[in-house]
């Protein structure tokens, strides 16, 4: 089509944290850099613009964190989310880098700050950014375009040419052609994709919000997918959290979480409890509820308190539905009155006496009741009543490609020679199961600055 | 403005509520620990906190939820509005806040109005002897027209921010407070970004130090220029000793100086808000601000060109632009975005 085909030494495709860390190393290297950010300008960033922190080893106070946090005591408390789903030598190396790259992010205009209130139990583990992610995503774009990195707004990649088994240049969706002497692909997972994720989850997948970025669909993925590169991770897995069914169909964030749930009783559609609302404490909790309400019928789930429940727990961002008996509120919320009155009737027989108390496990269960409530068991008999309804909150998902210690891509023949990944496109080498706060942006900052300097050094 | 308040108050909850769910900007200023710390939010709190906001427009460059995000988050200008509107709420009479605030036309035409005055007075009043300016204004003429002019609407402001502090509770003023607010207005903390980087006025989302310098050489040019005059005044009172004075004495070792920081400051604070994106404020105000700030700018200006004139012809007549500018500035006092230092101020002091 007679475009005008632009030579860069390193494309480096997704505009999120990874990618700029790429870009800023590869640049710094001296290499002719391109971003291409398939999102408008105000919405770059892809999901680390709804992150707040980084996880980081330290030895002794560093930044705004305190004491010490080392390699062994990072490397269990990931094994404790992934049950051993993870890659070894990967994580650990992760994890030892992460201590010079919080350095590295100040010097690139990364600020930090205190840990947020109500989370001083991150205060010694996890930085955050003043502002949250998206500041440490501007700040990064600052620091590209003063090094004089081309940054591509609206560009979605939707082939990357591979043939003979290394790369050569991207196609864009208006049909322009970039080539490149490498790549690094930095372009995130595939849960804005709801075809995809109805493909690998079921049908219900129809009804999950996603918590961040409309722009990370898996185009890339794929595409790479599909010319031989090898994957890891669980292709039907996502990470999925109970969230506030009013949320907006993508990009809710941070704000939609819903913390009332150890307080509650939560019944489904049908007005039944399906699972221990106090089985532990919400934080160990609101991961297993995104997948128990996806498993209901149509992905949605209400949790029920009364008057004594207020201010035990953040407040949500959407006012509850308020009535003054258990059947308003189940008119209001669209529930059967009769279903609900006899759950709450069923529960509240099942309770028994003892000292209530938020925020540890008090103990206080039901007495012969299927399924228990295993801890903060208290009556739910006095008005007003409060709803708020529950939808599977999608945050990523798993599927990704296998990378090398040196970020590069696995071929179905060993190693692409220029090709490199960061972020989440290869975090489920590393995160195979479960969350660990912080983490995301540490391995995108970690691998993106490897794969920054892999694909600069490669490319000069 | 005033039919549009419970509207504005409503837009305020609801996005402080949107705040307090995600918490990110926690470190940019004293806003956000203060409203995370608050119980419930009442139209009280709103109300304070939107004057203790500096609009250094931080958590708006900041936040996932900025338009065109459906949550359209825009606290620095929501405040602005909120704050806005207190200022024309208790002022008195309100109707010449509404216009002075909104419209820099009439901020222009009460200083030309002042510079009709005072040539008016100096045709009509001249003396039949006197040194320098009071050969063309007596001494005694000039304190019977600038003594009330000074004093009337300082004492209308007094009023306004004490039904101010009675609507925002403002409780008793302790040491505690004192040390935090002069600390706050000394160093103009609340446009430090939280980590000196600064704020994000002129250049979007990169961070930056201009306006808190101007704003800065703004304050205590001003602060400087206004000891000149009292230290005159007591010199003239209290030893006797008149103007004009020379380069080496009090008067004039604070007000040269002050003059020239006050033309800095107020001149860079112009380009810097024809740099700044306007709907990150009151747009509605946008002329009047912009008014207010030429206003300071022409009296420091005018100032320093009368100085500089001193012995030559064209001195009565920058005499007279001078003075009227000065007559405009004190007379509109209550009624202008000068309010907002009184206002702020009160709200560092306020309970926390």
């Amino acid at each position: 089509m007679g475009a005008t085909m632009l030579q860069y030494d390193v494309v480096v495709v997704g505009g999120g944290n990874a990618a700029l860390c790429a870009a800023i190393e590869a640049a710094e290297a001296g290499a002719r850099v391109i971003v291409l950010e398939s999102a408008p300008e105000h919405m770059r960033g892809g999901n680390s613009r709804h992150t707040r922190n980084f996880r980081c080893m330290h030895h002794g106070p560093l930044s705004v964190l305190t004491d010490t946090y080392g390699e062994d005591e990072y490397y269990d408390d990931l094994l404790r989310v992934t049950k051993g789903q993870t890659d070894p030598t990967l994580a650990r190396l992760t994890i030892r880098q992460s201590e010079a790259c919080l350095p590295w992010m100040e010097q690139h205009g990364v600020i930090f700050q205190g840990s947020l209130s109500g989370t001083l139990s991150l205060d010694r583990t996890n930085a955050f950014f003043l502002g949250g992610g998206k500041a440490l995503v501007n700040a990064y774009y600052a620091c590209a375009e003063d090094l004089d990195v081309t940054i591509r707004y609206n560009a979605e990649v939707l082939h990357v040419d591979l043939s003979d088994g290394r790369f050569h240049g991207v196609t864009l969706a208006d049909g322009e052609q970039i080539e490149g002497r490498a790549v690094v692909l930095a372009s995130g997972g595939f849960q804005a994709d709801l075809d995809w994720l109805a493909r690998a989850w079921g049908p219900g997948a129809e009804n999950f919000l996603i918590r961040g970025t409309p722009y990370n669909r898996g185009v890339v993925l794929r595409d790479v997918l599909d010319q031989g590169a090898q994957s890891v991770g669980d292709p039907t897995q996502c990470h999925c959290v109970a969230i506030d069914g009013r949320a907006p169909k993508f990009d809710g964030g941070i704000v939609t979480r819903l913390d009332c749930v150890p307080y509650a009783l939560v019944v489904n559609r049908d007005g039944a409890r399906f699972y221990d609302e106090g089985e532990d404490v919400w934080p160990k909790r609101y991961a297993i509820w995104g997948r128990l309400v996806a498993a209901q019928p149509d992905q949605i789930a209400y949790a029920i308190t009364d008057q004594k429940a207020q201010g035990l727990f953040m407040p949500p961002v959407f006012t509850p539905i308020k009535a003054d008996t258990l059947g308003g509120l189940a008119q209001a919320l669209g529930l059967s009155g009769d279903a609900l009155e006899k759950t709450v009737a069923r529960y509240n027989a099942a309770c028994q006496n003892g000292n209530f108390t938020p925020g540890v496990l008090d103990g206080l269960a039901t007495n012969g009741l299927e399924p228990p409530k295993t801890n903060w068991a208290r009556t739910l008999d006095t008005p007003p009543y409060y709803g708020y309804m529950l939808r599977p909150g999608v945050t990523f998902t798993y599927l990704g490609l296998k990378v090398s210690e040196r970020a590069q891509v696995q071929g179905t023949h060993g190693p692409l020679p220029n090709v490199w990944a960061a972020g989440e496109v290869m975090a489920g080498s590393i995160l195979g199961q479960g969350y660990l706060a912080g983490f995301g942006m540490t391995i995108g900052t970690v691998f993106g600055r490897i794969a920054g300097q892999e694909a600069a050094s490669h490319a000069g | 403005m005033l039919d549009n308040t419970p509207n504005l108050q409503d837009e305020a909850a609801r996005q402080f509520q949107i705040c307090n769910s995600c918490r990110y900007c926690e470190g940019y200023c004293d806003v956000f620990p203060q409203l995370f710390a608050l119980p419930e939010m009442t139209e009280a709190s709103a109300t304070h906190l939107a004057n203790l906001c500096h609009n250094c427009r931080g958590c708006y460059y900041a936040c996932q939820y900025s338009p065109p995000h459906e949550f359209d988050l825009n606290l620095p200008a929501v405040l602005a509005e909120l704050r806005q509107d207190t200022w024309e709420r208790h002022a008195r009479p309100q109707a010449l806040a509404r216009v002075f605030h909104s419209h820099g036309v009439a901020v222009v035409a009460a200083m030309t109005a002042g510079f009709a005055f005072v040539f008016f007075l100096m045709a009509t009043l001249r003396p039949e002897s006197g040194d320098g300016f009071y050969a063309y204004l007596s001494h005694n003429a000039m304190v019977a027209i600038f003594a009330p002019a000074f004093v009337v609407p300082l004492a209308g402001l007094a009023y306004s921010l004490r039904s101010y502090w009675r609507e925002i509770g403002g409780g008793r003023i302790t040491w505690a407070n004192l040390r935090h607010m002069s600390g706050s207005v000394a160093r103009m903390k609340n446009l430090s970004g939280g980590a000196g980087q600064g704020c994000n006025f002129e250049q979007g989302t990169r961070y930056s130090n201009a306006r808190r310098y101007a704003h800065q050489a703004t304050l205590w040019g001003f602060v400087m220029c206004f000891a000149a005059t009292s230290v005159a005044t007591l010199l003239h009172y209290g030893l006797g000793w008149e103007a004009p004075y020379p380069f080496w004495s009090p008067p004039k070792l604070l007000g040269v100086p002050g003059g020239i920081l006050l033309c800095l400051g107020t001149g860079a604070l112009t380009w810097l808000k024809l740099r700044a994106d306007p709907e990150l404020g009151a747009a509605r105000v946008w002329g009047g601000e912009m008014a207010f700030v030429l206003l300071l700018f022409t009296v420091s200006a005018t100032g320093l060109a009368l100085y500089a004139a001193t012995g030559t012809t064209a001195m009565p007549a920058l005499l007279a632009l001078h003075l009227g500018a000065v007559f405009a500035f004190f007379v509109l006092t209550p009624y202008t975005k000068m309010v907002h230092g009184f206002y702020r101020t009160a709200a560092l002091l306020a309970r926390r």
